[in-house]
């Protein structure tokens, strides 16, 4: 060994000195997650020293007294963006703060808001949540449990810490604080899924299923995490965009398929996490399996967390290479929609086809990703948050609809038929979702399905947006066939029990009916305000991916 | 490709309007407030739901007045106003806006439907006083108006479109109100497959324009409708037709309105005589340019009209229920209207001119029937009434006003612009114009027997009531709407008519033909006025004969085998099973059996294809966690060697 | 290549230490079987063969691991924080103490719900 070597191995081998001065972190712009985090603690606290009987009214204010605070914050912080620039990164640039933050944070906060709401329905029926979720299905103990009227009072702090996940994964500026909120989003959420009441071993299935797959493909996100490293010397996301753009950090030399597995492995993570083919698997199993107000959150949230976290990776640290991944999307883009829309057609469940569905339209917002242009974003954000409404209102009408026998949810979509008949409001709302599903206009879904294509084909996409549409047209008719079933079908011999939507509920499909035909009908307020302006970034000769703080 | 819905560029900006005409939408905005709040107020508003419904329904006509006081203020060529609502929606450098058209025409609808509307909630509040759901009447109403005022005000043929669906939700939810009669829920789930039929024509029409003309406003495709190509012209014509066939109720998409009666009587009058069903009339008037450049769909528009205006005719004098005979009328003077908008510029300002007044008399009809099965306890067979002018003298009066001017009494409204229609189908000139006014004519004698038939059966006679029936008068908030109407029916058409003053007021729009001047005397005196007059006189008699001084049978007889056609409304039923639904389900059988047998499996349905995918694909959802795990990496496989082969690429 | 030598011979030593150490005993310890030398060591039960109907583990082992996840995370981050205690200052303090305080509402909820009685 020579002596240059030797110095080197004492650099790294000697005890760090810290020179630098205790940091400074804008509590302020964290606030919204700092409020979520505390009211969690505080939930958990609650679990340990409130009575029982007052549990359940007290985790309730809290989760919904936070997650409103929380979004008043996120609504106040934008006026605390500089006017000069995207947004501000704090915390040792960990985290971004920037217009797609704060707009999809507020999206998943009024979602979560929505998601609490028909968790919280305890109208006529017991909740949707196993009474006592270790006793083992079907045993005496549990038996006890539901006589004594047992409730998993947790599910809110549960929830809470999820959304902590979730609102961080979109945010986070370096990969491995994206890896942490992604493991703060996706553990409670594991649980959560096993904590249905009825056919419980279909629901700890799902959570086993959920939780393996997850394990799995967060390890092929770490890994990918640290071949990028390997290249960019960096998991900052500034740092690494500048590595791309110079050709590699010089860490190793000819690292492009370094770079190039890296970006493929941590794309394969956060595809998995938005549920594109073919890392789509876990999506019907796990939706059909957890309890329908945990399946609403999922689909909603989750969705907007997982593609914030995605439009981040690909359009800030990978932003540069996007001729290198570009294909591989088209290739996934395609796939999903193509695949998840034909078997869609087949399907029986209708918890089974909303999943499918959301499968279908995170294909069609990967078209936008491709755009890879602020127009792109935009047009994701907004069908994001169209969609998340929308799906939401959806699967509370779902919770509502239940069978004779034992009062599960009526899954069958044989069931259904006949609803327009006996219950007019209820179907008619859930008609007028999947036509928002279809893309039909006045309706949100047709906005935002116009805007992705318009942003891909804009990009040069145009085949993609063909394929797009003649999927859409394969949707359409499975969402139309519903519509029939509903309203022009006879009703069921044995039909379902429809429950009166209790006042949480009632608020949720309402909010659902609201957003879907406000978004379709005027969506100037949300396309043109709220989302970050394309067409000024343009004129200020900006780079497009320069409406994400860096 | 940025501006489909754009204004038309010659048009002043709202900004340099009158607050009234670029205020427009408030139009619409009442009567769509008052039906959401109806709707989502629930119970909490059944105490003054209906009031708040009545008020924004004036609202809207109080504004409409007030639009048209400033419209009259322009100079005739100024008088073709838009107004721009919104900008809908901005994505990239696509822009779509939301524009109201304020001219004659659209104006002269948007006063028939605010303000035959308004009396038709005024009377509803009466009629419907005992149902339960009284509310939500109310509301549909409401939602209706609205519906048909975006019909009539859009700019362009995507919001026409928007209001046409609107009016055919209203109108189902309407017809089914009473949704606990089978027949009303099937005569609801008819009237909506039916209208499928046209609304699908009417689409692939407006497509067509789309990628004709790039645009969808009405100027514009008016200004381009002539360089298009002549199929590609007539194509969108005969769709057109098609849409108004199915909301006009014209041959062959006529078969709906007869059942539609199944509605609540005040929907009967409102939506299924005086406003939706000549939403079809509308729409050919307003695409004249397009019809103009398209002589060949003119002609089957002219051809449809004078068909439906006998068949309809027909099928009313043998009808037992009034509301169908009603119904055959309303048909019948549709058919009047879609001929005389088949004539082109000379028949334009007739159509909407009996348009307009048949808005008023046969509303005022309608209401006069509801009023008599009000008192007879929702009597319908006209073979149950009789002898009622003196039971119910009120009703009696606005009714036989409205009977006179829709036989073409002289003087009333109807006589003067059903004249009109008669006179220019003359003037078309040739073979043709001579086809279509004899069948004007005849159509006249045959109204007057029929609607003779109904006010003899009904008002004349002996009383052949059931047993346990007291007929008595209506109260105030039914009959003041009926004289209100009464006073239209006999005044209205002079108003329009005399001096040529509401052709001369729509020509802006319509076009101006080269007509001569106003002549009281030549329209007293013209051989085919005084034949109609004549037919009329004649058809009065005949019906007199039967069925004022015969006594009429309590239960229907027999019949010549005209009449039975005319009872089973000409067969129009069977008929469509027959041309329709049969040939449809044989093409399916024998479209299955050529694809099981010749093709050979090699060809198969889209539909079949992506079901047997489906089922394939399917196949990949085992429920293992561990075949998942393998499909993850097998994509991860997938996704690396896509970047890592593009890389070295 | 070089670099590396001192982590493979490292490597090495670790390696013949467990084989020594198992061959020695092997051959040098005395074997005298009896009821309690077989059963598991330490924590519990037996793992085969399994009870009828799956087997589930009693929930007390989860609630002991995590215990221990709490009190061994907590060390974890003591240590390098104590090091150097005097440079992070009031900072790293009140960081320290926040963490401490989210980490004993965990023990909280667990020792408040009945985790820690054995019964």
């Amino acid at each position: 060994m020579n002596h240059a070597a030797y110095s080197a191995l004492e650099t790294t081998l000697a005890a760090p000195v810290i020179t630098q001065g205790p940091p400074d972190i804008d509590y302020g712009l964290l606030s919204p997650m700092l409020v979520i985090f505390a009211a969690g603690v505080l939930g958990v606290l609650a679990e340990a020293f409130v009575p029982r009987a007052r549990r359940r009214v007290t985790q309730l204010v809290l989760a919904l007294g936070a997650v409103l605070l929380a979004f008043v914050l996120t609504v106040s912080l934008v006026g605390a963006l500089p006017a000069d620039g995207a947004g501000i990164v704090v915390a040792f640039a960990t985290v971004a703060v920037d217009r797609p933050t704060l707009f999809l944070q507020g999206t998943i906060l009024v979602l979560a808001l929505a998601s609490l709401l028909l968790i919280a329905e305890h109208g006529q029926e017991e909740s949707s949540f196993a009474a006592q979720a270790a006793a083992v299905p079907g045993s005496e103990e549990e038996r006890e449990h539901v006589l004594a009227g047992s409730q998993h009072t947790e599910v809110y702090p549960l929830v809470l810490f999820a959304l902590l996940g979730m609102l961080l994964f979109p945010a986070a500026n370096d990969f491995l604080t994206m890896f942490i909120a992604l493991e703060v989003m996706s553990l409670p959420l594991y649980l959560l899924c096993g904590l249905a009441r009825r056919r419980r071993l279909f629901s700890q299935e799902a959570a086993v299923k959920y939780f393996l797959l997850g394990a799995f493909s967060s390890a092929f996100f770490l890994f990918g995490i640290a071949l990028v490293y390997g290249y960019a010397g960096s998991v900052n996301f500034a740092d690494v965009a500048e590595a791309v753009a110079g050709g590699g950090a010089g860490v190793i030399a000819n690292g492009e398929p370094l770079l190039l597995a890296g970006i493929a492995l941590a794309g394969v993570g956060l595809l998995f996490k938005v549920g594109a083919v073919p890392f789509h698997n876990w999506k019907p199993d796990v939706y059909q399996g957890a309890p329908t107000p945990i399946t609403a959150l999922m689909a909603s949230c989750t969705l907007v967390a997982a593609f914030g976290a995605l439009l981040r990776v690909f359009y800030v640290p990978f932003g540069g290479s996007v001729w290198e991944w570009r294909p591989m999307m088209w290739v996934v883009a395609i796939l999903t929609m193509v695949a998840a829309a034909v078997i869609a057609v087949t399907q029986r469940d209708i918890k089974r086809l909303l999943a499918y569905s959301s499968v279908v339209h995170a294909g069609f917002i990967l078209t936008a990703v491709i755009a890879a242009s602020p127009e792109g974003l935009a047009g994701a954000m907004f069908y994001l948050a169209a969609y998340g409404f929308t799906t939401v209102g959806a699967f509370a009408v779902v919770t509502l609809v239940r069978s004779r026998e034992g009062g599960g949810e009526a899954g069958d979509l044989t069931q259904w038929a006949g609803l327009g008949r006996t219950s007019p409001v209820l179907a008619g709302a859930l008609g007028l979702f999947l036509l928002a599903f279809a893309g039909i206009p006045l309706t949100s879904g047709f906005i935002g399905k116009f805007a992705v294509f318009e942003a891909a084909v804009a990009a040069g996409a145009t085949p993609l947006v063909v394929i797009g549409v003649l999927s859409s047209a394969v949707t359409a008719f499975f969402y139309v066939r519903i519509i029939v079933l509903m309203f022009f079908a006879e009703p069921a011999e044995e039909g379902p029990r429809v429950l009166r939507p209790g006042g949480p509920t009632g608020v949720v499909i309402a909010v659902g009916v609201a957003a879907t035909v406000f978004l379709g009908v005027y969506p100037g307020p949300v396309l043109d305000t709220m989302l970050p302006q394309p067409a000024e970034a343009e004129v200020a000769g900006e780079a497009p991916t320069d409406m994400f703080a860096r | 490709m940025t501006e489909i819905l754009a204004a038309e560029p010659h048009a002043v900006t709202a900004a340099a309007e009158g607050a009234i005409l670029a205020n427009a939408w408030l139009l619409i905005a009442f009567p769509l407030a008052g039906a959401a709040i109806l709707l989502l107020g629930g119970r909490r508003t059944n105490g003054w739901g209906h009031w708040l419904a009545i008020a924004m329904s004036l609202a809207g006509f109080a504004w409409a007045v007030l639009a048209l006081v400033q419209l009259l203020g322009l100079a005739p060529q100024e008088r073709s106003r838009s107004a721009h609502v919104y900008e809908w929606f901005s994505v990239g450098a696509f822009t779509v806006d939301v524009n109201l058209l304020i001219d004659p025409l659209s104006i002269t609808f948007a006063l028939l439907i605010t303000g035959v509307g308004s009396l038709i909630h005024i009377y509803s509040v009466g009629y419907m006083a005992h149902d339960e759901n009284r509310r939500r009447f109310f509301a549909y109403l409401n939602l209706f108006v609205a519906a048909m005022l975006v019909l009539v005000l859009a700019d362009n043929y995507a919001l026409l479109f928007l209001g046409w669906e609107g009016v055919g939700l209203a109108s189902y939810l309407l017809i089914g109100f009473w949704q606990h009669k089978p027949s009303a829920a099937v005569a609801a789930k008819k009237a909506f497959l039916i209208n499928r039929v046209g609304d699908m024509g009417l689409l692939i029409a407006i497509m067509l324009m789309f990628a004709t003309f790039g645009t969808l406003s009405f100027a514009p495709v008016a200004e381009a409708a002539g360089d298009a190509g002549r199929g590609v012209i007539t194509a969108i014509g005969l769709l057109l037709l098609l849409g108004a066939c199915g909301k006009s109720a014209q041959l062959p998409l006529q078969a709906w309105l007869l059942d539609a009666m199944e509605g609540p009587t005040p929907v009967s009058a409102l939506i299924h005589a005086a406003t939706m069903v000549t939403a079809g009339v509308y729409l050919i008037v307003r695409s004249g340019p397009i019809f103009e450049a398209a002589p060949y769909a003119q002609l089957v528009v002219a051809a449809v009209g004078a068909a439906t205006l006998l068949a309809g005719a027909i099928i009313g004098c043998a009808k037992d229920d009034i509301k169908k005979a009603l119904a055959g009328s309303t048909m019948s003077q549709i058919g009047y209207m879609t001929l005389a908008a088949g004539l082109g510029p000379i028949g334009y300002a007739a159509a909407i001119a009996h348009l307009v007044t048949h808005g008023f008399f046969k509303a005022g009809l309608f209401l006069g029937a509801g009023s008599v099965m009000h008192g007879m306890n929702d009597q319908v067979d006209m073979r149950r009434y009789g002898a009622l002018r003196k039971a119910m003298p009120i009703t009696f009066a606005t009714f036989g006003l409205g009977y006179l001017a829709i036989i073409g009494f002289p003087f009333l409204s109807g006589w003067w612009t059903k004249e009109g229609i008669i006179e220019a189908a003359f003037a078309f000139g040739g073979v043709t114009g001579q086809i279509l006014g004899w069948a004007t004519l005849i159509g006249a004698g045959l109204t007057a027997f029929y609607m003779s038939r109904v006010m003899f059966m009904t008002f004349f006679g002996t009383a052949r009531w059931d047993d346990g029936v007291h007929p008595h008068e209506s109260p105030k908030s039914m009959t003041v709407p009926m004289i209100v109407l009464a006073l239209g029916s006999v005044f209205l058409g002079a108003i329009l008519v005399f001096g040529y003053r509401f052709a001369h007021f729509l020509e802006p729009v319509v076009g101006a033909p080269e007509h001569h001047e106003f002549s009281l005397a030549h329209m007293l005196t013209s051989w085919p006025s005084l034949t109609a007059l004549a037919l009329m006189v004649a058809g009065v008699a005949f019906a007199w004969a039967r069925y004022g001084r015969a006594e009429v049978p309590r239960t229907a007889p027999a019949g010549n085998p005209i009449t039975v056609a005319a009872r089973n409304e000409l067969y129009g039923n069977a008929l469509n099973e027959a041309l329709f639904m049969r040939p449809g389900q044989r093409l399916t059988a024998a479209a299955v059996a050529f694809d099981d047998t010749a093709v050979d499996g090699v060809v198969r349905g889209v539909a079949e294809g992506v079901r047997q995918s489906s089922q394939g694909l399917r196949q990949t959802q085992t429920g293992f966690a561990r075949s998942y795990a393998l499909t993850m990496v097998f994509g991860a496989a997938v996704v690396v060697a896509t970047m890592l082969g593009v890389g070295v690429a | 290549m070089e670099l590396y030598a001192p982590i493979f011979v490292l490597g090495g030593i670790g390696a013949g230490f467990v084989v020594l150490s198992m061959v020695v005993g092997a051959i040098a310890g005395p074997k005298r079987y009896n009821r309690a030398k077989l059963q598991a060591y330490e924590c519990g039960i037996d793992p085969t063969p399994q009870p009828v109907g799956g087997g589930r583990f009693t929930i007390k082992y989860y609630l002991t691991a995590m215990l221990f996840i709490v009190f061994d995370i907590e060390v974890i981050f003591l240590v390098p924080w104590a090091i150097h205690l005097d440079a992070l200052g009031m900072f790293g303090l009140v960081a320290m103490l926040l963490f401490l305080v989210n980490v004993s509402i965990a023990y909280a909820y667990e020792w408040r719900r009945g985790g820690l009685e054995w019964g």
